[in-house]
């Protein structure tokens, strides 16, 4: 399985085979490093440990600084492990580069980022409730979840609502993955995967970009 | 840095050279129509009243009247659909967008030739 860390560069359009104007996300991905190699008998699982974007070493704490070291590179903002099954030994070294070229031959992928958080937002927002009508003597509550529980629909099954109740609270800023999504093409010069459709998160955050299943 | 990438990949989207044309311009656009298996060129021809927009968002809009009724059809430039545009007659346009010919009826849509060299005599 691809797998390579990016960052969500911004989104364009551009015109398929067919002459259609397709919406397109693009992201600048790898090159990564093979910081770690995890193993069944060190570590209890396999998998690779990458890491992307540099950073000063002197922003980072002198352990971190010496993981890197091990792998000759620099320490990196953005690291994640790509697990693998516990049969097969993953083909990787301390220090291999992995470069979208890994992806030349890959149509679908599936983006893992961040969504924008929406700070606390209403039941209408963050749940699609339809709210209350404008008029028609509504007042005070356009936007209200309306009742929440009753003696009877709880069956008196307790106090308070039932768990899970969909209410107003905090939205956005989770971790959301972008399945099946089109790989429309690969720059492996400037390191660019471009995505057909929406990738989670704002411009400028980190993705992971893997082959879809 | 962002621009940069996001007009790199767009760019392999944009034509290399584009037809020459004016704002009043008369124009005949060729369109490609798919319909079915069959692919034919249609011809739209009209007043270009605007154009607007930058890269792969350029379009612009062709105005004609056709049975009494005014009929615009906006073009992305770049589209792969848009075969060619030519320019048959020039006419003189004082501002960058002719909105107000929608407001005009018959003789008065016209506005007055102007000789230029790019356009092509029907």
């Amino acid at each position: 399985m691809a797998m390579l860390l990016g960052k969500k560069v911004g989104m364009t359009r551009v015109y398929d085979e067919a002459g259609k104007l397709v919406p397109a996300t693009v992201v600048q991905a790898g090159p990564c490093v093979v910081t770690q190699i995890k193993s069944i008998e060190s570590d209890g699982y396999n998998a690779v440990q990458i890491g992307f974007d540099d950073m000063k070493p002197s922003r980072r704490k002198k352990p971190m600084i010496g993981h890197s070291h091990k792998a000759s590179t620099v320490p990196k903002r953005f690291v994640r492990e790509i697990r693998f099954p516990d049969k097969s030994v993953p083909e990787a070294n301390l220090g291999d580069s992995m470069t979208v070229a890994d992806f030349s031959d890959i149509q679908r992928v599936d983006v893992v980022g961040t969504s924008k958080g929406k700070g606390f937002a209403g039941v209408m927002k963050r749940h699609g409730f339809g709210g209350f009508p404008a008029s028609h003597g509504c007042e005070r509550k356009h936007r209200a979840p309306g009742s929440i529980a009753s003696h009877c629909s709880n069956a008196g099954t307790g106090p308070g609502p039932k768990k899970g109740k969909r209410m107003a609270g905090h939205m956005g800023a989770v971790r959301v993955t972008s399945k099946n999504l089109a790989l429309l093409s690969v720059d492996p010069e400037r390191n660019l995967l471009v995505v057909k459709g929406v990738v989670p998160g704002a411009a400028g955050s980190y993705c992971v970009v893997k082959s879809a299943k | 840095m962002k621009t940069e990438l996001l007009e790199a990949v767009a760019g392999k989207s944009l034509k290399k050279d584009i037809p020459y044309f004016e704002i009043g311009d008369t124009v005949d656009v060729h369109c490609r129509i798919q319909e079915g298996n069959k692919v034919r060129t249609q011809i739209f021809s009209g007043t270009v009243i605007s154009r607007k927009g930058r890269g792969i968002n350029e379009m612009f809009t062709v105005r004609r009247i056709v049975n009494n009724e005014g009929v615009e059809r906006i073009f992305p430039i770049h589209s792969p659909n848009v075969l060619d545009v030519v320019a048959t007659r020039s006419g003189k346009a004082r501002r960058a967008k002719l909105y107000f010919l929608r407001d005009r009826s018959g003789k008065a849509t016209r506005l007055p030739q102007r000789h230029s060299k790019h356009t092509i005599a029907r």
